[in-house]
């Protein structure tokens, strides 16, 4: 058997084996991952939209019992964060923000300081940043939740009580996800804005802080309003399904609980990084 | 009598059962079983015979593969949201309990109430206070499964299912690895529940156990059927399982383990 391995490393760093089309089993490989991915596509696609179904058809049912929820879910994934938040906008706003506002009055181009920090911080950074941090922070406890419960069968339970399980388990998290995102992307762009100046002001900017935030007031338009709500929804959304759809949608052993959690954060990154791709395309129609 | 004494709790004719986690797996074939109102069965088994799915099956939570069957007069292929009502007659117990392990015991026992019927906590507390007061629970109350033992969870998960007041309960394995203290109680509990406890409406239950040990479900009102190799054998009354020459139904009776040692 060693023998063998060493054969085959060997034959794969020779150059002759460089050069040599792809054996069938790496297009098999390759057609299965495309076939896997696709049936992943489909699989949350489906999910989102038999989500989307509950929350409109259920959205008066059993009131008392998803309300608190949805109230612990924007607690958990919005309140509870908020000083993690304060912290990282501070570390944004000195990092980033800070260096960008002494570079560019360097070379005398304070006056595009409002959109530049438009651009980097409420369109992109502000958004991403928050997104992945949520996923890291309460995306991958949606998975080992969601997972568990379903391999030692409370969903199978929810189900002979009579409760739905999507309407119990997912609804709450969708919409708390997705306000919680929405608000924390709103305070980090505002601590970070305000950091950001702080450090700048300690390096002897020459700019007052009435023409830092008019600048950045004045490059700000109704569309970067709206998109930052869409954007940051349509993430706290995506997220969730994605997170959710690991932990529930199919049947699990405990064993397999933390595989499906880091697949799900994978492709919670990918769909944030596919729905910002998609909205800087919106940005640079409109 | 009335129209729903003459309607069977449970009809099945010539119905296949498909494994929970597999559908396209027959555990069960062509079984003919009728359960009356007020009835108390005992199905006997030994593991992987299908008990479980049966019982998912007759509790409508899953439709059968094949054959008719009916679930008080209703057929649970046709159970959808809209018959919700229809199929929460029929209560289920879990083998292990399958509480949720975020609620505590109390919140468990509430939760099935208060979303059928839109109820805040405070306002299902006093039901769900009987029912800890009937299961001993009370002590409980505020504690998560997670820091109870099996003993108490199992009664908390009865508790859950009674909550709703349904007609027929169906009971996976219900003494799997209880104390002999509480298997007592529990078969005492299950007699009141058949013969209508007067704390809970007083109505008797429909009942149907499965069990991998008959001896300790003895008892002259009782029936009892055998799954085996795909099978679904009524065995009729308890003198029937006693004279029955059946090697399993022996080894049923006499608590034997399969072993290699």
């Amino acid at each position: 058997m060693r023998g063998n391995l060493a054969k085959a490393f060997e034959l794969a760093n020779s150059e002759k084996f460089r050069r040599a089309p792809l054996p069938k089993s790496y297009t098999d490989f390759l057609g299965r991952k495309l076939f896997l991915f696709l049936l992943t596509v489909q699989g949350l696609g489906a999910f989102a939209l038999i989500t989307l179904g509950v929350i409109l058809k259920k959205s008066g049912v059993a009131e008392n019992v998803i309300r608190p929820r949805i109230r612990q879910e924007i607690t958990r994934a919005g309140v509870a964060l908020l000083p993690m938040f304060l912290f990282v906008a501070l570390a944004l706003g000195f990092l980033v923000i800070g260096q960008t506002v002494s570079a560019l009055e360097k070379v005398g181009a304070v006056s595009y300081l409002g959109s530049t920090m438009v651009i980097v911080v409420v369109r992109e950074l502000g958004p991403l940043l928050a997104a992945m941090l949520v996923l890291a922070r309460v995306g991958t406890a949606h998975v080992i939740e969601l997972g568990t419960a379903r391999a030692l069968g409370e969903v199978e339970a929810l189900e002979a009580l009579g409760i739905d399980p999507v309407h119990y388990l997912i609804v709450p998290r969708v919409i708390g996800m997705a306000l919680g995102i929405f608000s924390l992307t709103i305070y980090l762009i505002i601590g970070a804005l305000a950091s950001g100046y702080l450090f700048a002001f300690l390096q002897d900017v020459a700019l007052k802080p009435g023409d830092y935030f008019k600048q950045i007031a004045e490059a700000l338009g109704w569309l970067d309003f709206a998109l930052l709500a869409l954007k940051t929804i349509a993430f706290g959304f995506f997220i969730a399904i994605v997170t959710c759809y690991h932990g529930l949608a199919q049947p699990l052993r405990l064993e397999d609980v933390s595989r499906v959690a880091v697949r799900a954060v994978t492709q919670g990154v990918i769909v944030c990084v596919l729905i910002d791709a998609v909205f800087i395309v919106l940005y640079l129609v409109t | 009598m009335s129209e729903t004494q003459t309607i069977p709790a449970i009809e099945m004719r010539g119905v296949n059962v498909a494994a929970m986690r597999d559908a396209s797996f027959t555990v069960l074939a062509d079984v003919n079983w009728s359960v009356a109102a007020g009835e108390f069965w005992v199905i006997a088994g030994q593991e992987q015979s299908g008990k479980s799915d049966l019982l998912m099956l007759a509790a409508g939570l899953m439709p059968p593969a094949g054959g008719d069957c009916q679930i008080l007069g209703s057929d649970p292929k046709n159970f959808g949201e809209s018959e919700l009502a229809e199929r929460l007659r029929v209560g289920f117990v879990f083998q292990g309990g399958h509480l949720f392990n975020q609620l505590t015991i109390a919140e468990n026992i509430a939760l099935p109430l208060r979303y059928a019927q839109n109820l805040t906590a405070a306002e299902a507390a006093g039901e769900v206070a009987t029912l800890l007061e009937l299961m001993e629970l009370t002590p409980l109350a505020n504690v998560t499964p997670a820091n109870v033992a099996a003993n108490w969870r199992q009664r908390a998960a009865l508790a859950r299912s009674l909550i709703l007041q349904p007609e027929v309960l169906l009971l996976d394995n219900p003494l799997t690895g209880l104390g002999a203290r509480h298997r007592q109680w529990w078969l005492r509990f299950l007699d009141l529940l058949s013969c209508g406890y007067a704390q809970l409406g007083g109505q008797p239950l429909t009942l149907v156990v499965t069990a991998d040990d008959l001896r300790p479900w003895q008892h002259e009102r009782r029936k009892y059927a055998l799954l085996h190799d795909k099978k679904f054998l009524p065995l009729g009354g308890w003198n029937e399982v006693e004279a029955s020459g059946d090697p399993i139904v022996k080894e049923l009776l006499a608590g034997l383990v399969e072993t290699t040692i």
